[in-house]
């Protein structure tokens, strides 16, 4: 039996439209996916910061817990300084209140919160988009909320700083080590050419302790379980009043702002 | 045969050129290196032991090292582990270098005589050697 031209295009056509059929559905299935990667029901786990600005009084209640977080992670804070302000490497930085809170910049807060420096940091959100943007999966979600950057991974591409909202993220132009003045051997440098983020100090939980910056921040910074309805961040949430950064891009950050009153004047 | 004495006077040199690298190595083995064990920790120990025997982790200690990354960094699974009687983290670092705190004397001399640079060295450096 031979088959001429004719039928063999048809028959071609025909299976073109069946393999469309089932790469769309594969597409849909997989975008599903997607958009249901973060819990709908809260997860057992879901580790999260309160951050209470009323405690964040000084210079140097910020230069504590940033040094804390630097000085243990190997962050060089002289590549701001000596290099270019623009290659900051970004674990936990200072930011003023309109670039914070975009959304709220023409509301009638107090003016001493308004010229008051944020704290700022991954974070860590429960629907992250710069793991779903990540090509080689570097990027992931720990089942705890955490989210994490393998650097053995990743390959510089930059899509996680695209995705990111925040800022949370930056890349390394230039290489770190030459900006160090201290290292601290227990933890790794990176290298030119990869992202680097915050961690919520993994490394430090498996030891049973907290994040650095929370343990120097005289109470500024609260590190705890929000699925747990008895545990310091909810009891802080449910008796202060406390915002997120961008609430409207539904990336559901797990850091809290307290930004209370009057308090925050002088 | 024209030129007879020319045609094996040059396959003479021919082969001679192509096994030149075989003789020349002859007797120099990989096996001439030797790793230093002599260490502040490893002088300590109880048992001189290493995370896996000696042969094993020779041949195939990149593996162990590619698995320790991948439970501490993708699986958290960051329990520690007595080796030697003395009790160690998972850990390139915090592990392996607290015994093997020559990187130059040990890690560097095999690697440098079979031609391989892991990249590891350009983030995890050990105090005793400052950054790599
Ligand atoms: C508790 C201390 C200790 C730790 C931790 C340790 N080692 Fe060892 N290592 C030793 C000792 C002791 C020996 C020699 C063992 C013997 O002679 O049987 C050894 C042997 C070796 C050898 C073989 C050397 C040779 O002469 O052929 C290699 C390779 C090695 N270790 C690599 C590693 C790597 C990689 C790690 C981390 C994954 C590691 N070691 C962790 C103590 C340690
Ligand atoms: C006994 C000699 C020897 C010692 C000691 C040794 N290595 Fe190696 N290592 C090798 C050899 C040979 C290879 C290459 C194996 C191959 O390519 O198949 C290698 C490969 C590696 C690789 C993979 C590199 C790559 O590019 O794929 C890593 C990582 C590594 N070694 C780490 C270490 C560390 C860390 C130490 C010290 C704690 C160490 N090695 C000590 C012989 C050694
Ligand atoms: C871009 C920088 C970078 C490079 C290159 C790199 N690492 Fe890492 N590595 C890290 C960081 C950061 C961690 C996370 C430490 C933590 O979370 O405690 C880590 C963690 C690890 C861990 C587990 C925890 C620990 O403290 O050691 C192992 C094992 C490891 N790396 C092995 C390797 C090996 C083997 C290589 C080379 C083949 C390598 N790494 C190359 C940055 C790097």
């Amino acid at each position: 039996m031979s088959i001429d031209r004719r039928k063999f295009l048809k028959l071609a056509g025909l299976a073109g439209v069946g393999l469309g059929l089932s790469t769309s559905d594969l597409l849909f299935k997989g975008d599903a996916v997607a958009s249901s990667s973060h819990s709908k029901a809260m997860a057992k786990e879901r580790l999260a910061m309160v951050i209470d600005m009323r405690k964040f009084r000084t210079e140097e209640d910020y230069k504590r817990v940033i040094d804390a977080c630097h000085s243990i992670h190997n962050v060089p804070t002289l590549i701001a300084e000596k290099n270019n302000p623009k290659n900051e490497v970004k674990w936990i930085w200072k930011d003023s209140y309109e670039h914070t809170f975009p959304d709220q910049s023409d509301d009638f807060h107090p003016e001493a919160l308004k010229e008051k420096s944020f704290l700022l940091l991954c974070n860590h959100c429960d629907n992250p988009p710069c793991v779903r943007v990540c090509p080689t999966k570097a990027t992931f979600k720990r089942e705890d909320g955490l989210v994490i950057q393998d650097p053995h991974r990743c390959i510089g591409c930059r899509f996680c700083m695209a995705g990111c909202p925040y800022g949370s993220r930056s890349f390394n132009w230039v290489d770190p080590r030459l900006y160090l003045e201290k290292t601290d051997p227990a933890y790794p440098t990176r290298t030119m050419g990869v992202v680097e983020k915050c961690t919520f100090c993994v490394e430090r939980l498996a030891k049973g302790l907290g994040p650095a910056c929370a343990e120097q921040s005289n109470g500024g910074m609260v590190f705890g379980n929000l699925s747990d309805p008895n545990s310091e961040v909810r009891k802080l949430l449910a008796s202060n009043y406390a915002i997120r950064r961008k609430p409207s891009l539904g990336t559901l950050p797990s850091v809290f702002y307290i930004i209370g009153g009057d308090e925050n004047a002088g | 045969m024209y030129n007879g004495g020319k045609i094996i006077a040059g396959l003479i040199i021919f082969f001679g050129l192509v096994t030149f690298p075989f003789y020349s190595n002859f007797g120099k083995t990989a096996n001439k290196v030797t790793p230093k064990l002599d260490t502040p920790v490893i002088n300590q120990l109880e048992k001189k032991e290493c995370v896996k025997p000696k042969e094993y982790m020779r041949t195939e200690h990149m593996k162990v090292l590619d698995e320790w990354r991948d439970e501490v960094v993708r699986e958290g699974k960051r329990d520690k582990m007595i080796v030697g009687g003395i009790e160690i983290e998972k850990s390139l670092q915090n592990g392996c270098l607290k015994c093997h705190s020559n990187v130059k004397t040990f890690c560097d001399v095999c690697h440098t005589s079979s031609g391989v640079k892991p990249y590891c060295w350009d983030c995890h450096f050990i105090k005793e050697e400052g950054l790599l």
